[in-house]
């Protein structure tokens, strides 16, 4: 058996940086969930329907920052990937909340401005804030479209979007709240603007 | 099957997808439960749950989101909810609320009145999960008689910790149309995600993912695939690159079969999966009523 000295964790510190201490307990503190607890059974990834475009898995996001790996984590794609589907909680023996745990890491991936695995995805989940912002509820035609124009990607699914607005499953004209207001209040209170930048 | 003299009373909750993209599920939903004597009040004003995008990178937005429709909810009738999504979101911000009087204050901080805690926040499913079917009634156990179903619950069925404890309605589906006379296949993918969002970033990722929903169901000798979810009904529809496809079904479009109030065709021609000859050939069209 291959024992790990000391000098080999010092070595993957110096690789990434300098070590954030105190990292894992932020990130318990925000998700809620205690990380602490996970050894590494596996179980996460295993069930994952997505991990196939992971490069860590789950486990090993978390591994990456017991080691003190913590850009590596925040720039990895399979932050993004997650879908929250929560499989892998339902796996967890030890009921760790990974999704949370998810929400967390993208969260501060973005505070950090570390560079960013999967922007397209980001810009994707901004497109739906950013229409909560203006009719307080989502509206898939205008989103896809807003999403595609800043992809500068127009014609990749333009056959299935004249297909789903033939079948009507695209409104044209969004589902809108009255109480505007109220919407925008929540958005203040957050501290993010109507493009799903936070201020 | 019993129906109530009087209706019971609903706020009902139906999120983005079921008020837009799904609105077939949405009238079929109100349809069965009117005709099982539930009144469903759309929740007035209701907004987005904070689902997906918002507490993907803005827990607190997702969590005030959540929170508006529960100060918006009436005292003394339990909130339904069509989405496993929104049921999830919602459900998680009562539980926060429950749990720590720090999320409380906030709460009252913006809506201006104490939470009500005890709100009952409930699924569709839930109303169908007390022994309800066909019963003794022969016309009723044969009203679905010959459709073979692969039950798809997606995630529905999983959970985050903080609520291992809540019910879980695994195998209702097949229970509920068993009962009917459908068929239910055993299959690997009922509770395989259909990989929600990033059907519209990653289509590449979610292609294969639906796929090998699909192929399951087809490998299975299902007629058909009846699903739990709005959002999981429209990405086993678009993002399915087999030659073969499978009819997609929603849950309570089928409900309305067995119930004998058919399937209209407004909520047939929604569907991007051409559902006509499989219904054709199963003889369930000349009970559909028209519109």
């Amino acid at each position: 058996m291959v024992s790990m000295q000391p000098q080999d964790i010092i070595r993957i510190n110096a690789s990434s940086g300098p070590v954030h201490s105190g990292v894992i307990s932020r990130v318990v503190e925000r998700s809620g969930t205690d990380i602490r607890r996970c050894f590494h059974c596996q179980s996460c990834g295993g069930g994952c329907p997505v991990s196939q475009a992971m490069a860590y898995r789950p486990n090993g996001v978390i591994r990456l920052l017991q080691l003190g790996q913590v850009r590596e984590a925040l720039q990895s794609s399979d932050i993004w990937y997650c879908i929250g589907c929560n499989t892998c909680s339902m796996a967890c023996p030890q009921a760790i909340d990974i999704a949370a745990f998810m929400d967390v890491m993208r969260q501060m991936a973005i505070e950090e401005g570390v560079p960013l695995a999967e922007p397209d995805i980001l810009a994707f989940h901004r497109e739906v804030v950013g229409s909560i912002h203006r009719y307080g509820r989502t509206h898939k035609l205008e989103i896809m479209m807003r999403y595609k124009l800043g992809q500068r990607d127009l014609f990749s699914d333009i056959d299935l979007g004249l297909r789903m607005l033939a079948k009507r499953k695209l409104d044209l004209l969004p589902s809108k709240i009255s109480d505007q207001r109220a919407i925008k209040r929540i958005f203040e209170t957050c501290g993010v603007k109507g493009n799903g930048r936070s201020r | 099957m019993a129906a109530a003299a009087d209706a019971v009373e609903f706020s009902y909750f139906p999120g983005c997808s079921l008020a837009t993209s799904a609105k077939e599920n949405n009238r079929s939903l109100m349809k069965v439960c009117r005709k099982l004597g539930f009144k469903l009040v759309e929740l007035e004003d209701w907004n987005c749950c904070g689902s997906s995008s918002t507490h993907s990178i803005h827990s607190d937005l997702a969590f005030h989101f959540a929170c508006r429709n529960l100060s918006l909810a009436p005292a003394g009738r339990p909130l339904l909810v069509a989405c496993p999504s929104c049921m999830l979101r919602l459900k998680q911000a009562q539980l926060h609320l429950q749990a720590d009087p720090d999320a409380r204050r906030r709460y009252e901080r913006m809506w201006g009145r104490p939470v009500d805690t005890n709100l009952s926040i409930i699924h569709f499913f839930e109303l169908l999960d007390n022994g309800f079917g066909a019963g003794s009634n022969p016309k009723l156990q044969a009203a679905l008689k010959g459709l073979r179903f692969a039950p798809y619950y997606g995630c529905m069925l999983t959970r985050p910790p903080a609520m291992r404890h809540e019910k879980s309605y695994h195998g209702l589906l097949e229970k509920v149309l068993g009962s009917f006379g459908a068929e239910p296949i055993g299959w690997g993918h009922p509770s395989r995600c259909c990989g929600t969002f990033l059907s519209v970033a990653k289509p590449a990722v979610v292609t294969p993912m639906v796929n090998q929903i699909i192929q399951g169901a087809v490998d299975a000798k299902a007629d058909c695939i009846i699903t739990a979810c709005a959002m999981c009904h429209l990405n086993l529809e678009i993002r399915c690159s087999l030659k073969t496809q499978l009819p997609i079904f929603h849950f309570s479009e089928i409900l309305s079969i067995a119930l004998g109030m058919g399937i209209k065709k407004s909520w047939l021609m929604r569907h991007l999966v051409d559902p006509l000859p499989l219904l054709k050939i199963k003889g369930f069209l000349e009970k559909a009523a028209g519109g």
